[in-house]
């Protein structure tokens, strides 16, 4: 075969270049998908070990309100009665996100709309500090500034569910934030210069056009510090109070389901009924931000510009 | 980028020979975890060890009596470290298991230091736990409910306050804290407060209380007047290798034990004139 | 009411919730700078920490934190990469794209106390990695993904199309696009992405209590032998990091002056994180510059 013909048979380097490139993509796309898998499962199997070998009660799960995984009803169940901790989860978890997200919105909107080259000079670098601050800052912050005030305000020791939510504000507020902005940012130009041409005011812009077309992306930064909220552990059990009883009222001494994993996990022994117990709280974190997850993509589906 | 790859072997290439030549002076290493309580105690004789013995490094690391236990059970570990018998926690099969008993400690009641009361009697604190006196006048102090602070269900310092405080009784569900460092910041700040930390945590910002009449001084301990007291636990495998046994007869050496052990206000296991078994029976030596 | 007067009512507000946050964030910054600055000195700053005794620094701890972040971006960073570009440019299912864009979301949302254990169980015990700086990269880099994927696909869905359309007119393939026209046009936005990342990792405790470990034996610096346990460099050995040390001390530590420690460990961070985004976006626009042309 002559040289020419070879060579146009066969593939050319860029070709093959090309045809790796995306290989490596796609390999990488697996190594996650293969982690998220392997992540889901372990715990899955941890987790359902109480209501298998253990005998417990999915039923009293969710609505007894004694945990002492340790101990054993008169059924020979172990009392596994996370209620407490699920509701203290929720509140804190709802009332952070409820409290930080106009705040982020408001300042997404100054740093894009009304004033980008101050926010990107000065509140672009802050929040980003914010991000790096650990968590443990944030909770002793709190155990000094925030518990102190709550006691003199609401009464009672100050520990409890509004002491928790006000640290998570401002732990959340910074991610809620900068991905809003992201999101602002991404809303076309010609959006807004459409609706200033029709005579909008600027206000009647952000609010009637950018805020609906960033709506998904505003959704996504909603989730993200929702389950940064969920997730937190050390800052919030600092200034909950960790009380293992139905909070009733905003400062009263409760617990998030956090909390009592992160306090616990060390002093049981692996296998035991009091270490799966523990497990089946992570199975349920797992399982209520995958619910948020599908919640919200439903609603941003929604709220999108058609 | 072909340089650059070159450079990254020559690199490597020196830091594998220079890595040769070092693994002469063999470096030996064991790893002991559990109980963050025992963790300082563990790190400061891993440090003097290393001392006198420059190649073998003592890695100590917390994670909680239970990790200890859990660990040295599945032989990953060398040494598991633990404030509580093993006997006390279920799923250990103590019989695979040596209990090396390094030193006593002392568990202290801790007030806030705006309450005036200095004594209680045993019976007293047992009631406040359980929930029988509710307000710091029923014991001779101002008129403020009492806010009782525990420690997680299962921490080492909680075990040993409730086998010698409560005698089997339950206590009254309370808000919890996972260490002894946020137990002393919550005493300190909340009014009425009353929980309970060993005695190397005892801080002057915090009220000890006097039991029976007794303060917490090591003599109070060794002679079973100060009676809510334990041990911390080091436990191995029945065949541990020569470093850790090594190591455990220098922790429990004259030296340490009269140094160190002291200075961070541990009671030396030898000075004991009392024995205490699992079930937290005591009997004179 | 005219919606001039309204545009002029929502501004205002807008002004008054960003200005509350500023000084919120100010505050918070300058409680943490006043706090800390009394403990800051040479010593403190490369001492080595003290078990129970008063006057301890945090040397190591600083070291471990750095070289965690830099080994944890090295394993993160290109995988990262290769799953933002397959998922802006090459899955062509969208539905499957955002089957993964959703596992990467609950993958963020893990409470970082499991990812631990979870990196407990399978590095440090199943893989005999043992509490070391291997074992917490590995781990981190979970909690890395998620955060570099979005923030890397954000960036590269700034690329405008015309820029694809272009170098793919030009004869290139997709690879030689992406890599050769967008990846250097968005690469300040990709920096952007790995600040923030880098920011939660040095910020991390809970998931390197149970994986790089609670402990730093003391580093001598002139040993370069990368197997010493002793070696800065060795990445077996197990690492407290900043972050560890500020929890540690504060929970089960002995040392009399925690509370000035932490305090001073917490500014350092601070610090480290502000050097870092700095130098991030200087090396970030030089090489913008350099790659595009400018």
């Amino acid at each position: 075969m002559d040289p020419i013909a070879k060579s146009l048979k066969s593939t050319s380097v860029s070709a093959k270049i090309e045809r790796r490139g995306k290989l490596i993509t796609q390999l990488c796309t697996m190594v996650i998908v293969l982690l998220v898998i392997a992540i889901f499962a372990f715990i899955a199997s941890k987790g359902v070990a109480i209501f298998g070998q253990d005998h417990g009660s999915v039923l009293d799960f969710f609505t007894k309100t004694t945990w002492n995984p340790d101990k054993q009803d008169a059924y020979h169940r172990p009392l596994i009665g996370a209620l407490p901790m699920i509701v203290g989860s929720f509140a804190v978890t709802l009332l952070s996100v409820i409290v930080a997200t106009p705040f982020a919105l408001a300042a997404a909107i100054f740093m894009v709309e009304i004033s980008p080259k101050s926010g990107k000079k000065f509140l672009q670098p802050v929040i980003e500090l914010l991000v790096g601050i650990p968590s443990v800052v944030y909770g002793f912050i709190g155990l000094v500034v925030i518990v102190p005030s709550v006691q003199k305000i609401a009464g009672g020791s100050g520990f409890g569910i509004l002491a928790g939510s006000l640290v998570l504000f401002v732990m959340i507020l910074p991610t809620i934030t900068s991905m809003s902005v992201d999101a602002l940012k991404a809303v076309p130009r010609y959006y807004r210069e459409a609706s200033l041409a029709l005579g909008a005011t600027r206000w009647q812009t952000t609010y009637k056009v950018v805020l609906r077309a960033g709506a998904p992306g505003i959704m996504t930064a909603v989730i993200f510090g929702m389950s940064r909220a969920f997730g937190e552990a050390l800052a919030v059990q600092m200034v909950i109070g960790n009380a293992i009883l139905m909070p009733t009222n905003l400062a009263s001494p409760a617990t998030t389901l956090t909390s009592i994993l992160t306090m616990n996990v060390g002093n049981t022994i692996m296998g035991t009924t009091a270490n799966n117990a523990l497990w089946t709280l992570a199975l349920l974190l797992l399982l209520m931000s995958l619910i948020f997850n599908i919640i919200i993509k439903y609603l941003a589906k929604r709220g999108e510009l058609k | 980028m072909k340089k650059y790859r070159c450079g990254l072997f020559i690199v490597l290439a020196v830091l594998c020979l220079t890595a040769c030549s070092h693994t002469q002076a063999k470096e030996q290493t064991i790893t002991a975890v559990g109980s963050s309580a025992l963790q300082p105690l563990v790190e400061a004789a891993g440090e003097k060890y290393n001392h006198v013995n420059p190649a073998s490094f003592i890695n100590v690391q917390g994670g909680g009596s239970g990790t200890g236990l859990s660990q040295i059970q599945q032989g990953a570990v060398a040494i598991g470290n633990s404030d509580v018998f093993a006997e006390q926690k279920k799923g250990i099969k103590t019989s695979k298991l040596v209990d090396h008993r390094v030193c006593v400690v002392p568990v202290v009641p801790v007030l806030n230091k705006d309450i005036k009361v200095k004594n209680l009697s045993l019976q007293q604190l047992q009631n406040i736990f359980v929930g029988k006196i509710t307000n710091w006048r029923q014991v001779g102090g101002p008129d403020l409910p009492i806010a009782i602070i525990n420690r997680a269900q299962g921490s080492g310092t909680r075990m040993i306050f409730e086998q010698q405080v409560l005698q089997g009784h339950t206590g009254i569900k309370s808000p919890e804290q996972d260490s002894s460092g946020m137990v002393r910041q919550i005493v300190k700040n909340t009014p009425g407060a009353i929980s309970y930390v060993a005695l190397p945590y005892l801080t002057d910002d915090l009220a000890a209380l006097k039991i029976n009449g007794h303060a917490v001084t090591a003599h109070n301990v060794q002679t079973n007047k100060w009676p809510i007291w334990s041990y911390e636990h080091m436990y191995t495998t029945k065949n541990p290798d020569h470093l850790t046994r090594d190591f455990m007869k220098f922790i429990l050496s004259d030296e340490f034990q009269q140094q160190d052990v002291k200075k961070m206000r541990y009671v030396p296991i030898r000075s004991m004139h009392y024995r205490q078994d699992y079930q937290g029976n005591k009997t004179k030596i | 009411m005219n919606p001039k007067r309204t545009d002029k009512i929502a501004t205002t507000i807008i002004y008054v919730m960003a200005t509350t946050i500023v000084v919120i964030l100010i505050a918070l910054l300058l409680y943490i700078f006043f706090a800390g600055i009394k403990t800051i000195n040479w010593h403190f700053l490369t001492g080595a920490a003290k078990s129970f005794q008063a006057g301890g620094g945090i040397g190591a701890q600083l070291f471990n934190s750095l070289y965690l972040l830099v080994l944890s971006m090295l394993i993160s960073l290109p995988l990262a990469l290769g799953i933002a570009i397959y998922l802006s440019e090459y899955a062509s299912a969208q539905k499957v794209a955002a089957l993964i864009r959703s596992m990467i979301e609950v993958l963020s949302s893990l409470p970082s106390i499991v990812v631990g254990l979870f990196g407990f169980l399978v590095f440090v015990i199943n893989f005999h990695l043992q509490f070391s700086i291997l074992s917490g990269a590995l781990t981190l880099t979970i909690f890395n993904l998620p955060l570099l994927v979005r923030g890397i696909e954000d960036a590269l869905q700034t690329v405008s199309n015309s820029q694809r359309e272009a170098g793919l007119a030009l004869g290139l393939s997709k690879w030689e696009t992406v890599t050769h026209v967008i990846i250097p046009e968005c690469l300040p936005g990709i920096i952007t992405g790995v600040i923030l990342a880098a920011g939660r990792v040095f910020g991390e405790a809970a998931a390197l209590i149970y994986t790089a470990g609670q402990s730093a034996p003391p580093l001598n610096f002139s040993n370069w032998n990368i197997l010493s346990l002793t070696s800065p460099l060795n990445p077996f050995r197990p690492a407290e990091t900043l972050a560890v040390h500020i929890w540690k001390v504060n929970s089960e530590g002995l040392i009399p002056d925690a509370t000035a420690v932490s305090a001073g460990s917490s500014l350092v961070l601070v610090v480290v994180v502000l050097i870092f985004n700095i130098l991030a976006r200087y090396l970030g626009n030089k090489l913008y510059k350099r790659l595009t042309g400018e």
